[in-house]
């Protein structure tokens, strides 16, 4: 045993460029940052006003932040694989050889999944629901950091990956035997393992919270059928979390267990059972799709309410649809894997139960259409959207009834038709609902709006992208095209793969305009600022306060009356032209900052690394810090700092100054 | 308490604490919310500990031609372990009590009978792992005994980190004394025990019990 495990020099991948210049940039821009954060003198103020901030405002936009930087390493290696699957046809064999190839497909599903859709589902939960709740944080304020660190923790493992090591080549999903010990020696699994076993603790955690602070902290008369849509599909999300991810915990552990310890859960030999690895990871995997597209379906009932000026329809059958989805969505987690042979009666009720889960998705579709129907719809960047979500979706979800379809799924399975249809889901489910919600609830978090202008242009990129990338596999499936093939042997899938690299490559520029777009919009903030709070005449709690709101969110907590809290509020302030009266101010006691969660989340990471190269000491010195701050923690006196009371009113004064001035432009216009 | 309009709240919490439950006069206060978010952790732990018991169920007559559940398992080991550890159980309870009337010296008695007990189960848990090991039935050897050794061990590892937590607990309220967030800790980890105690009666049932019956 030696000092530092099996971390060697050999470790670096000096003979594979690719990688070796990928790192060197990624080092060379983290290093600029840092430097660049240090001459401007940031440290301090990001250190106080995010990084040990207990805001849940701030620690959203630290998620969406992750989930963007993270985004782009997604598509770079997406990008990658479209042009080596363009280029390596017939005889030519392409640019990646395959044990790179097999680990940039891997890499790409594991961090899209995991640290880009669901820290950027998570940031809106954090940043919203408190506001629309009308509180002024989540139930469990620290507990909330150190769950985004945690998360932080496992992106960065999966990033060292490419420094140090390999990552898997064993898809994202990492089944074995092919992931055991015998079959994939290297480090790549066990980076795949740690990060995913980190990152989900601090989803489980996150669950804990929301479901508290949904369930038992609301504002005064926010009775549970009073709540935004938003707030319902979140609550939904995480019982789904709280449910499904201990089974993530457990089918890695037992994979871990196999690899360092030599148990025999799925091995070949032993009497190991590799399909109980299949089955526990789809009872974690299938919840995992409505963990993200649910809150992606209450974004797009935000949206669909303002922007057409109405109610939402059918307000109770989308509460309605939203729990019968979180519950069948844990009633067909067998038809990812029909071929295993389970039976003609065992298939055919988990075909049925996977048909059923498009029932309530129809009526949630129905809704936001006679939502639109009759109202006056404003065409801005959210509501395109929306209305593209809808035509994607829909074709998406049919082909998914195609594939719950047992004797369709034995010809189709494992093509790239099934990745057509789960990216079609994905990407116009949940990514397009990420960049409406993006756009529609930036001018809350910082105060002015995006361009409107690239806003579109970064839309059709997606949607046309989408399509072109996307629409030629369906094709190729059919033809019996598999997955991740690093190299296609028939010349005449040329065309259809020259197409899908085209699609990726608009998306790609469509990514390009949305930093160009953030940039462009920060530039000239003076003149889009939201000086009124509520840009889009919007019908929910969020908007009544100021944008950015102050740290408690609201001076008094607001009084509920009704289904739409604030739309009630602010059309009874427009009829009687005047505020509702001043309320008697308290002082607020709110939560201090804490470094906890960013120590926790170092030793983690510690610790994390250590076990992926066998440095047993190292893993120890983390366990024991981790315990350590535990301890201290524990030990804190000081747990709320309180806000005086004149502050509280000079802010409450500003805004209702701000509101009564609105209120009067409202009043001359009509 | 009153029916009458408290006053304006401070803080993220609601100051009165006998409310509907239902949240619609305002947010909790701490001593219903902090409890309630950690009943959902202890939910999402008996998620993961019914994943093992499905492994388990799954793997328990996989042993590849190595010894069987009726071959290993010694009923009169595992009854003193299981009384142990209920009494242990019994006595935290009673460390409740005395806690809730502020007695530092019964409190710190009970919770280190609780402690103790919790030893005495766990050195009995572990000598009966390693009289399996050298009776050449370690977790290695098939995938039953993986899914045993991972189950019951992870109920053991579970009873290590609470012992580890009651150390601190009975730190802290011997720094500190009975403060109310110390007393929420307190009911915390009581429903922590609690909760290992029933999983540890379904262990006793589904793996010792059924395990000895042929």
């Amino acid at each position: 045993m030696t000092l530092f495990g099996r971390l060697t020099w050999d470790a670096i991948p000096f003979n594979q460029p690719i990688p070796l210049i990928t790192s060197l940039v990624v080092l060379a821009a983290v290093a600029a940052i840092v430097i660049w954060i240090t001459m401007k003198g940031w440290w301090p103020y990001l250190w106080n006003e995010y990084i040990t901030s207990t805001d849940h405002k701030r620690i959203g936009i630290m998620y969406i932040t992750l989930a963007l930087v993270m985004l782009v390493r997604g598509f770079a290696d997406a990008i990658m694989m479209r042009a080596q699957q363009a280029m390596a046809i017939g005889q030519s064999q392409g640019y990646l050889p395959p044990e790179h190839y097999d680990q940039i497909f891997s890499a790409h599903g594991t961090i899209m999944i995991f640290f880009v859709a669901m820290p950027f589902v998570i940031g809106f939960m954090n940043f919203v629901v408190p506001l629309q709740l009308g509180v002024r944080d989540v139930a469990f304020p620290t507990m909330n950091n150190a769950s985004f660190w945690l998360t932080a923790s496992g992106a960065l493992l999966v990033n060292l990956s490419l420094f140090l090591g390999e990552f898997a080549r064993t898809g994202w999903l990492a089944f074995p035997p092919l992931s055991e010990k015998a079959f994939s020696p290297g480090v790549g699994v066990d980076y795949y393992l740690v990060a995913l076993q980190i990152s989900g603790v601090g989803t489980v955690l996150t669950a804990v919270n929301f479901v508290t602070t949904i369930l038992k902290t609301r504002a005064p008369g926010m009775s549970y059928l009073r709540m935004p849509v938003f707030c319902w599909t979140a609550l939904a999300s995480n019982l789904l979390i709280l449910a499904a991810f201990p089974v993530l915990t457990v089918s890695l552990a037992l994979l871990m267990l196999d690899r360092y310890l030599g148990f025999h859960f799925f091995t070949n030999d032993g009497g190991g059972n590799s399909m109980l690895y299949m089955n526990l990871i789809w009872v974690w995997g299938h919840p995992e799709v409505y963990i993200l597209v649910l809150p992606a379906f209450g974004i797009y009932s935000e949206v669909a309410a303002t922007f057409s000026g109405k109610p939402l329809f059918g307000y109770r059958s989308m509460v309605f649809a939203t729990l019968a989805i979180c519950i069948i969505s844990f009633c067909v987690w067998l038809h990812h894997f029909f071929t295993m042979g389970a039976g003609a009666d065992v298939n055919a009720v988990f075909g049925i139960a996977s048909m059923i889960i498009g029932v309530p998705t129809g009526v949630k579709i129905y809704n936001w259409l006679f939502t639109m129907y009759g109202g006056r719809v404003r065409f801005t960047v959210p509501m395109y959207y929306l209305i593209g979500f809808m035509l994607t979706f829909v074709i998406g979800g049919l082909t998914g009834v195609l594939l719950a379809i047992p004797p369709v799924d034995f010809i189709v399975h494992n093509s790239l038709f099934l990745v057509a249809h789960f990216h079609q889901v994905i990407i116009g489910g949940v990514v397009f609902a990420l960049m409406a919600g993006y756009t529609y609830w930036f001018p809350k978090a910082f105060g002015f709006t995006l361009d409107e202008r690239l806003g579109k242009a970064v839309f059709w990129c997606w949607f046309i992208g989408f399509h072109l990338a996307f629409m030629p596999l369906y094709v190729l499936g059919f033809w019996g095209a598999t997955r991740r093939m690093q190299h296609i042997p028939d010349p005449t899938w040329a065309p259809w793969l020259d197409v899908a690299f085209v699609g990726a490559a608009i998306i790609g520029l469509g990514i390009v305009l949305t930093v160009v777009q953030l940039l462009y919009s920060i530039k000239t903030r003076d003149q889009r600022r939201d000086v009124s709070g509520d840009p889009w005449d919007g019908r929910t709690l969020e908007w009544l306060t100021l944008s950015p709101p102050p740290h408690y969110n609201f001076a008094v907590l607001p009084d509920v009356h009704g289904e739409e809290a604030y739309w009630t509020r602010k059309q009874t302030a427009i009829k009687e032209e005047q505020l509702i009266p001043e309320p008697n101010y308290q002082p607020i006691e709110m939560p201090v900052n804490t470094p906890t969660g960013i120590i926790v989340a170092f030793f983690a990471s510690l610790c994390g690394f250590a076990i992926i190269w066998y440095i047993w000491w190292l893993a120890i010195v983390g366990l024991i810090g981790a315990f350590a701050i535990f301890v201290w923690y524990a030990w804190r006196d000081e747990h709320e700092h309180i806000i005086p009371v004149e502050e509280v009113i000079a802010n409450a004064r500003e805004r209702r100054r701000i509101r009564m001035e609105h209120l009067h432009t409202v009043s001359q216009s009509t | 308490m009153t029916a009458g309009i408290e006053a304006p709240m401070v803080g993220l919490t609601h100051g009165a604490s006998e409310d509907t439950g239902l949240g619609q006069r305002g947010p909790e206060s701490k001593s219903i919310v902090v409890p309630y978010g950690f009943w959902l952790f202890v939910l999402s732990d008996m998620v993961l500990f019914s994943a093992l018991f499905a492994t388990y169920a799954t793997l328990v007559h996989a042993n590849d031609g190595g010894p069987t559940t009726s071959q290993l398992f010694h009923r009169d080991l595992v009854a003193v372990e299981t009384i142990a550890l209920l009494l242990s159980s019994f006595v935290c309870g009673l460390a409740m009590i005395t806690a809730k009337r502020a007695n530092m010296i019964w409190t710190q008695g009970w919770l280190v009978l609780t402690g103790l007990l919790g030893l005495v189960f766990l050195s009995i848990e572990l000598y009966e792992f390693a009289s399996m090991v050298a009776e050449g039935a370690p977790p290695q050897r098939s995938a039953f005994l993986s899914a045993f050794f991972t189950l019951v061990g992870c109920h053991g590892l579970h009873i290590t980190c609470g012992l580890l937590w009651l150390g601190t607990m009975m730190a802290q309220i011997w720094a500190k004394g009975f403060q109310q967030h110390i007393l929420r800790r307190l009911l915390c980890f009581s429903v922590f025990w609690h909760a290992l105690d029933i999983i540890w009666v379904a262990i006793f049932t589904i793996v010792y019990l059924i395990g000895t019956l042929s």
